[in-house]
C-alpha cells in the first residue's frame, strides 16, 4: 500500500526567528507597563560557538574587558564519560534586582517593561552593583580599546584599519549615541546587557537572538500567553539560574 | 632621623603626585582591579582610614561625654587625628570613582535604600561635627595665640573667626558646645562606620561578606585600630613628653588599646570560627582565600603576627615604657591595613557561577588581583598628604599644648 506523502505543516517549515519577531510586533502595540520582555535559552540546542557573545559586542561596540553574554563551558563528568554543556549568561532582568537598591545614585532601576537599565550619565562609577549581582553579569568600561598598543603608521594593515574605524563608532544603548572614544560615558560606568533595549524599541530582536546559529536563543514577552517565549517559558524542563535566591530572574533555561 | 623621615616622604609625595597625574589624565587604564574583583586598594585604605578616623573619635568621647580626665590632654589630638584620617579616607575613595566629578549626585539623588548612599551621608554630617566640635576645642588657645607675631599667631588670627572673648562665660560655653557636639557624635560616628559595615554585609550576593556581626567588628576594629594610632601618637608627639604625666597617659591608653585589640580579636574569631565551620564549600571559600590563598602571609604574618601576637605582647609587658607602648601601637595601626584588604579582595576574587573564569578572557575579567604601580603611588599620596597635614595642624594649631588639660 502506498504510504501518504509527509507533510510539513506551513509553521513549521517557519524559522521561529519570524515567529518571534510576530510576538515583537505584537507586544510594541501594547503600552510599556503591559510588556515583560523574557528570554529563554535551550541549552541542549547550545553549541557554544559563541556567536551571541560576538554579536553581543558588535552591536554594543564593546571594549576589551567589557561584556554582556559570555558563554560559560562546563565539562561533565570523568573520562571517558565527557561531555561538556554550555550556559550563555546575559543580564537575568531580575525581578528582584539586588543591583537596584544598592545604587547610591539611583542610576539603575527596573523599568516598566522589566528590564533593569542604567543611566549612564548619572552612574558615579562606584561599582557597588557589581558586587551586588550575584551572576556578576555587570562589568566596568576601564576605557580600553581593542587596537590600544598597536602599532600607528600610514599603511597599518586592514584589520588595524578596521579595528579603529569600529572603535570611533557609536553605541545606541538605551536608545541614545554613546561616543565612547572621547572618554566620556560609558568610560568610567558600569555597563550591562539590556536585551538591546534600542534594537527591541526599533522592532528588532535582540542581536544574540539573531546571531544564534542554533536558534536556541529566544526571545518575546511573557506577558502574552501566545509568545514563543510564555509557551517555552512553561515547559517541565525549564530552571532558572540560583532560583532560591528569589530573584525572580526573566532568563530561563531548557535543559 | 628626622631628616631620614622627611627625605623619605617626600620620595612617596612625588611618586604618589605622578600617580594621581597619571590617575587624572588616563583614568583607571593602570589600575589593577577589574569586572571581577571590582574594588581594591583603594577602597582598603578608605575603610582603612574611615575605621582609624571614627576609632580616634570614639576615645575622644571618653574625655568630652563621659569625662574621664586621666585622658584629657590628647582630646584635642583625638579629634584632630579623626579630622585628618576621614579627610584623607574621603580623597582616597574619591580616586576610586569611574566619574569623580559626579560625586555630588549622592547628595541629590535621594538613594534611600542605599547604603553606600547612607554611609555619604553620615560622613557629611560626621565630617561636619567634627569640624565645628575641633574649632570649639581649639578656640580658646587659638585666641591667646592670636596676638602674638609671626605664622603661627597669623594662623590662629584667621581661624578664630572674629570670636575672641575669653570671658568665663565664653570658655563655659565652648565646653559646653564640645560637649553637645561629642554626645551627638557617639550616635553619628557608631551609625557611619557601623554603616561602613553594613555597606559590606548587606550584600547578600556575596557569602563571605553577608554577615550580621559586620557592622559590629567595624566598630571593634575601628576602636582598636583608632585607639592603637592615637597611642602612637601620644606616645611620640603628646604632650609633655619625658614627664611621668606623658608616661601615665600612654600607658593608660596602651592598657586601652590592648583591651580594644583582644575584644576585635574575639570578634574576629567569631567570624571565622562560625563561618569556617558551615558544612556547605560555597561558605567557606572566602575565608579559605584567606587563610590559604596566594597571600596567605597578609593574614599570617602580617595581620595575626606583626599585627597582633607581637603588638599584644609588647603591649602586655612594656606598655609602662612610653617608647615600647608607642611601637606595639604602631604595629597595631600600620598593619590593620592588611585587616581591610583581607576583608574587600577575597569576598570578590572567586566566580559566582562556576565556570565564569574561563568563560570570557578579557584583561578586566580576572579572579587574581594584586595593586599596581599606580594604586600604590595613589595610596602612597593620600598616606603622605595625611602626614603633611597632621604635621601642619602640630606646628600651626594648638593641638598639643600644655594647655590641653583644659580642654
Amino acid at each position: 500500500m502506498p504510504r501518504a506523502p509527509f507533510r510539513i505543516s506551513p509553521q513549521a517549515r517557519e524559522d521561529v526567528l519570524i515567529r518571534m519577531q510576530r510576538d515583537l510586533e505584537r507586544a510594541l502595540q501594547k503600552p510599556l507597563k503591559k510588556r515583560r520582555w523574557a528570554m529563554v535559552i535551550d541549552t541542549r540546542k547550545c553549541v557554544g560557538c559563541s556567536a551571541c557573545t560576538i554579536g553581543c559586542v558588535l552591536e554594543n561596540k564593546l571594549p576589551p574587558g567589557v561584556v554582556y553574554r559570555p558563554v560559560i563551558d562546563i565539562e561533565v563528568g570523568t573520562y571517558p564519560n565527557v561531555t561538556r554543556k554550555f550556559l550563555p549568561r546575559p543580564c537575568m532582568q531580575c525581578d528582584n534586582p539586588p543591583c537596584v537598591p544598592v545604587c547610591p545614585v539611583r542610576a539603575t532601576w527596573k523599568r516598566e517593561d522589566g528590564i533593569v537599565a542604567i543611566d549612564y550619565n548619572t552612574c558615579i562609577g562606584c561599582r557597588y552593583c557589581i558586587t551586588a549581582c550575584p551572576y556578576q553579569a555587570r562589568t566596568f568600561d576601564f576605557g580600553e580599546n581593542w587596537t590600544d598598543g598597536a602599532a600607528r603608521g600610514a599603511d597599518d594593515d586592514l584589520a588595524l584599519q578596521t579595528g579603529r574605524a569600529y572603535q570611533t563608532r557609536p553605541s545606541f544603548e538605551y536608545g541614545r549615541e554613546w561616543n565612547r572614544i572621547a572618554g566620556g560615558s560609558p568610560v568610567g560606568n558600569v555597563r550591562k546587557c539590556q536585551f538591546c533595549l534600542h534594537r527591541i524599541e526599533a522592532g528588532m530582536l535582540p542581536m544574540c537572538v539573531t546571531t544564534c546559529i542554533g536558534r536556541a536563543t529566544f526571545f518575546g514577552d511573557s506577558n502574552d500567553p501566545e509568545s514563543l517565549v510564555s509557551e517555552l517559558a512553561s515547559s517541565p524542563d525549564v530552571t532558572r539560574l540560583k532560583e532560591d535566591m528569589g530573584t525572580e530572574p526573566k532568563v530561563y533555561y531548557l535543559l | 632621623m628626622k631628616k631620614v623621615f622627611w627625605a623619605l616622604w617626600t620620595a612617596a609625595f612625588a611618586a604618589g603626585l605622578i600617580g594621581v597625574v597619571q590617575r587624572l589624565s588616563t583614568g583607571h587604564l593602570y589600575a589593577a582591579y577589574g569586572s571581577y574583583i571590582p574594588w581594591g586598594l583603594w577602597v582598603a585604605v578608605y575603610i582603612y582610614l574611615v575605621g582609624l578616623s571614627a576609632g580616634a573619635f570614639l576615645i575622644s568621647t571618653v574625655i568630652y561625654v563621659f569625662g574621664v580626665q586621666k585622658l584629657a590632654s590628647v582630646g584635642r589630638l583625638a579629634l584632630f587625628t579623626a579630622l585628618i584620617t576621614l579627610v584623607v579616607a574621603l580623597l582616597s575613595i574619591w580616586f576610586d570613582l569611574g566619574h569623580m566629578s559626579r560625586f555630588w549626585r549622592v547628595y541629590s539623588s535621594r538613594a534611600w535604600t542605599s547604603m553606600m548612599a547612607w554611609m555619604v551621608w553620615l560622613y557629611t554630617a560626621y565630617f561636619s561635627l567634627l569640624l565645628v566640635e575641633t574649632w570649639f576645642a581649639i578656640r580658646a588657645d587659638l585666641v591667646r595665640r592670636a596676638s602674638g607675631r609671626g605664622a603661627v599667631a597669623l594662623v590662629a588670627r584667621v581661624l578664630v573667626l572674629g570670636r575672641s572673648d575669653l570671658s568665663g562665660a565664653a570658655l563655659a560655653r565652648d565646653h559646653r558646645m564640645v560637649r553637645l557636639l561629642a554626645t551627638l557624635g557617639v550616635p553619628l560616628a557608631t551609625a557611619f562606620h557601623g554603616g561602613v559595615g553594613a555597606l559590606f554585609g548587606v550584600i547578600g550576593a556575596r557569602l563571605f561578606w553577608h554577615a550580621s556581626i559586620y557592622p559590629l567588628l567595624f566598630l571593634a576594629s575601628a576602636l582598636a585600630s583608632g585607639s592603637a594610632l592615637l597611642t602612637f601618637l601620644t606616645a611620640f608627639w603628646g604632650p609633655g613628653r619625658g614627664t611621668s604625666e606623658h608616661r601615665e597617659l600612654v600607658t593608660l591608653l596602651a592598657t586601652v588599646t590592648l583591651g580594644l585589640l583582644l575584644v576585635d580579636v574575639l570578634f574576629e574569631f567569631a567570624e571565622f570560627s562560625i563561618s569556617l565551620y558551615a558544612t556547605i564549600p560555597a561558605a567557606v571559600r572566602g575565608f579559605l582565600i584567606v587563610l590559604f590563598g596566594p597571600y596567605w602571609w597578609v593574614f599570617w604574618i602580617v595581620h595575626l603576627g606583626l599585627g597582633t601576637i607581637v603588638p599584644i605582647a609588647i603591649l602586655a609587658t612594656k606598655r609602662r615604657q612610653p617608647q615600647w607602648a608607642g611601637v606595639g601601637a604602631f604595629l597595631i595601626a600600620a598593619t590593620f591595613i592588611s585587616v581591610r584588604l583581607n576583608i574587600i579582595v577575597p569576598g570578590l576574587a572567586y566566580p559566582e557561577l562556576q565556570g565564569l573564569e574561563r568563560a570570557y578572557i578579557g584583561p578586566r575579567l580576572s579572579y587574581q588581583y594584586f595593586p599596581s604601580l599606580l594604586e600604590w603611588q595613589v595610596s602612597a599620596f593620600v598616606a603622605s598628604v595625611g602626614i603633611a597635614l597632621f604635621a601642619l595642624g602640630l606646628r600651626f594649631l594648638p593641638i598639643v599644648t600644655a594647655r590641653g588639660r583644659e580642654a
